[in-house]
């Protein structure tokens, strides 16, 4: 690998470690009677209110059109993530020591997958979420379910609803850039030595 | 033709309502005269914006104090304080009723007069309101975070806490003295022996300024004892004059009835002067002496929100005699009611209410006239100074009945004129009259954001008044005291607004809003909520359920374990209770989110309802008479489902089999 490339791997790798620190994910709701809105943060092990007791209001309002209650102890993916997360800082810096190719590509190659997958389960959890409505909830709206959108805003009810990644997958995203980069050059360099090497025989 | 129809009703209702105001007039928007157009516009505050201060309106016999926004006037909350208040149960509770626990027993009002605001370096600081009770005399302290009355002492040895409740000027101390002059201490004597059982008390509150959340802060210090006279209002110095406090006093002729003709006969009467810092390095020497006597300190734990009420049994009397240097008197004439201390601390004013002349002393030749024994005379071991000698100046021809004096940031002066119902704004330094303004109508206090403390903010003064007659639609016999807004921004003073007010505002205290609004709670947290009975959820209420606990002769206490949120109560049907038992409901607001309180009434309970804050335990007794079913409810519209937030008490006959079960939808619960 090219030593440039290499550098960038292992930049990438440590990229990743704040990803333990910052939201992934930011889902906002305002109404006309919460003009200081509520909020909730996505992170790699957990869901916080954006102020202190916003996710529990966002429960108690949830309630009411008989929304599960979001618990982060009871959400599977939660738990994975940080070991997927470690996972790709491991193989990153494993790769930029090694410098074997093969690492790289690999790295790229199931990050690429990750993020896919990451997405469509979080689409997929928001639409299991907006649809599973309690038959009993205090106000039911025949047709009308509660899924908040992927990235974008959407009006639910009396709510605002909007949704856009935050500073960890922004974070996320930089660090494959920078992966995509150190195999774009490293390809590059491997390429204009091949053609040394042609020229040389 | 639906406009048309409505127009004409307009017009008849503005016809009604010309003829019921009588001498009033209806006034149209439209045709408004250019002068009140700019007054509007200063006063207009609109929708969804903040007003720029505060005003904390004593509200005198209602025992409360009414909050408004200024320039708008707009009433934002009444603060209960010495009354009870059954709109959220304030007094009623179990956990509040405590606060108006006295020497007397419970009280359930008192007679609200001068709020203070906690002062450091002089200027207000937006943390605390003080406020005396008139009548069984207390002082109370306002933790202005949460608007609410956290701490209550009750001053022994006095009757009619008038001159309270000022404070010096790092909130160092708290005044509260006697209006009336009683026997000290108590006893039984004819009347007409005034002049041998009359005694008068200063007294000094220490209050505890330190960090952190506890309420118990208030403690008295000293108790000076003074001649028996009346004594009037007070304010302490500050600046150069900080470590002395000066209090009116009248009847010096120590009538006991017809005061009216008998306490007016003296040409002078006094100003008197304390020096609290001699008086604490009497008390360092031992000087003064513990006396039993029986007095109560109230103060909510912030822990539990429960009122703990404290009997206390001793109080330290110090007398002029034994610790000389610590009270001077300076003559002042007619009846002196407001005495008021210039921004810097250097000179004193004295309402000389039945005077036309204002006299101001000077606290710097009052300093050198004690240095020169400059005195007439000595009553009770306190020296008489020279009136001349500590005499700034007389303000000629001030006004009629000037009462009480506030500052704006300009140094200039503003007195209060009673009988001619005017404000007079003048320069205490060359003692030159500058503008007045006629108020409607006989003004009491006044008061400018700031306005007796070392800093004024100045703009805006607000006259107090005392008769109301035809400035508002009126309300049968009894009127609202009428409140006017003037802008002393400029040279000359400006009436911009006419509002009502609740109860009779004495006194009020102005500031900036920012320097409150920065220390506002918006929810008690639920996770630091300490209560003996408090539930953090669901889950907890229903396992701790109802506990019922008899005594040996079949007196019967149940406590219920319940929560609120919204929309329902936990649990919210109850069975098992028996007529005669003493049944209290400790309910735990869940809600952590602002403005979401809950409310909770039993039907028959003979007390009021309760208001309970989010992350708030509050607690109604009620006991059962007779056997049936008693529905309670929710008294605040908390969401859209408030209506249906209700519940069942079963009450079943004393001897009845009747299982003490409690329940929520499919869940429930008996006790073994
Ligand atoms: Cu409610």
């Amino acid at each position: 690998m090219h030593p440039l490339s290499r550098l960038l791997l292992a930049l990438a790798s440590f990229l990743l470690i704040g990803v333990y620190f910052l939201p992934l994910w930011r889902i906002s709701l305002t109404a006309p009677q919460y003009p200081e809105g509520l909020g909730m943060l996505i992170y790699v092990n957990t869901i916080k209110g954006e102020k202190p007791h916003d996710l529990y209001n966002i429960n108690l309002l949830n309630h009411y059109i008989g929304m599960a209650p979001i618990e982060p102890d009871k959400i599977p993916e939660l738990k994975i993530m940080p070991f997927i997360f470690a996972f790709f800082i491991v193989l990153g810096l494993l790769g930029a020591v090694t410098g074997k190719r093969r690492l790289l590509k690999l790295w790229v190659a199931l990050f690429i997958a990750f993020g896919i997958i990451g997405i469509a389960d979080f689409w997929w959890w928001e639409y299991r979420y907006g649809h599973n409505l309690d038959p009993n909830a205090p106000i039911k709206i025949p047709g009308m379910a509660y899924q908040p959108p992927l990235i974008g805003c959407k009006t639910l009810l009396n709510m605002r609803a909007c949704s856009y990644p935050d500073k960890g997958a922004y974070l996320a995203a930089g660090s494959l850039a920078l992966g995509v980069l150190a195999l774009a050059i490293d390809a590059l360099y491997q390429r204009k030595k091949k053609a040394a090497e042609a020229l040389a025989s | 033709m639906k406009g048309g129809g409505l127009g004409s009703k307009a017009k008849k209702l503005a016809l009604a309502l010309f003829a019921v105001a009588g001498a009033g007039v209806v006034v149209s928007q439209a045709k408004l005269p250019e002068q009140w157009k700019e007054a509007a516009l200063r006063v207009y505050v609109p929708p969804g914006e903040y007003d720029e201060f505060y005003v904390f309106f004593s509200g005198g016999f209602n025992g409360q104090i009414g909050v408004h926004g200024i320039p708008s006037g707009r009433n934002l909350r009444t603060i209960p304080v010495f009354s009870v208040n059954p709109e959220n149960g304030y007094g009623y509770s179990e956990e509040t009723k405590n606060m108006l626990m006295t020497s007397h027993g419970w009280i359930p009002w008192d007679d609200t007069h001068h709020p203070e605001l906690s002062q450091t370096n002089g200027v207000p600081d937006g943390r605390w309101l003080f406020i005396n009770a008139n009548n069984t005399p207390r002082v109370a302290r306002i933790d202005l975070s949460e608007f609410r009355t956290v701490e209550i002492i009750e001053i022994p040895h006095s009757a009619g806490n008038h001159p309270s409740s000022f404070i010096t000027q790092n909130t160092e101390y708290v005044t509260a003295a006697t209006r009336f002059s009683i026997p000290i201490p108590q006893a039984d004597h004819p009347i007409a022996e005034y002049k041998k059982w009359a005694k008068g008390t200063i007294t000094f509150i220490k209050v505890d300024n330190s960090e952190g959340e506890h309420n118990n802060r208030m403690e008295i210090a000293f108790q000076l004892l003074v001649p028996g006279y009346d004594y009037d209002l007070a304010h302490c110095g500050k600046g150069p004059s900080h470590g002395w406090c000066f209090f009116t006093s009248y009847n010096t002729e120590q009538a006991h009835t017809l005061l009216e003709i008998n306490a007016s006969k003296k040409d002078k009467d006094f100003i008197l002067a304390v020096n609290w810092k001699r008086a604490e390095e009497c008390i360092a020497e031992g000087k003064g002496k513990k006396v039993k006597t029986k007095y109560y300190h109230n103060y909510i734990d912030p822990k539990t929100g429960i009122a703990v009420a404290e009997e206390k049994n001793e109080v330290l009397i110090l007398t002029p005699k034994e610790c000389p240097g610590v009270a001077y008197y300076l003559p002042t004439p007619k009846s002196p009611h407001g005495v008021d201390v210039t921004p810097d601390g250097k000179y004193i004013i004295g309402g000389g209410k039945l005077s036309v002349n204002q006299p101001i002393h000077s606290f710097e030749k009052m300093l050198q006239a004690i240095k020169n024994k400059d005195f007439v005379g000595e009553i009770e071991g306190i020296p008489v100074l020279r009136y001349e000698s500590v005499l700034h100046c007389e303000v000629k021809n001030l006004c009629l009945g000037p009462l009480h004096t506030e500052f704006d940031d300009k140094g200039y002066a503003y007195t209060s004129c009673f009988i001619s119902s005017e404000v007079v704004k003048y320069d205490p330094k060359s003692c030159k009259i500058l503008d007045r303004i006629p108020v409607y109508y006989s003004v009491g206090h006044l008061v400018i954001p700031g306005g007796d403390s070392a800093k004024p903010w100045g703009k805006y003064l607000i006259a107090m008044n005392k008769i109301t007659k035809d400035r508002y639609l009126p309300t049968g016999p009894e009127l609202p005291h009428a409140a006017q807004l003037i802008d002393i921004s400029g040279e000359k003073m400006k009436l911009l607004l006419d509002f009502p007010t609740h109860g009779e505002p004495h006194y009020a205290q102005m500031i900036p809003a920012e320097l409150v609004v920065k220390r506002q709670k918006k929810i008690y947290e639920l996770e630091k909520n300490e209560h003996p009975y408090a539930v953090k959820s669901e889950k907890e209420a229903m396992e701790k359920g109802v506990v019922r606990k008899c005594d040996e002769k079949g007196n019967c206490e149940v406590h219920i374990y319940m929560t609120a949120i919204r929309s329902h109560f936990t649990p919210d049907n109850i069975e098992g209770i028996k007529v005669g038992d003493v049944v209290y409901f400790h309910v735990t607001n869940l809600e952590q989110d602002w403005d979401i309180p809950h409310g909770f009434a039993m039907f028959g309970a003979k007390n009021s309802n309760i208001l309970i804050m989010p992350g708030e335990t509050l607690t109604l007794k009620w006991i059962p008479e007779k056997p049936g079913i008693y529905p309670f409810y929710c008294t605040d519209f908390c969401s859209a489902l408030h209506q249906e937030m209700q519940g069942y008490v079963r009450v079943s006959p004393k001897d009845a089999d009747v299982k003490l079960c409690w329940s929520l939808g499919n869940q429930k619960k008996c006790a073994d």
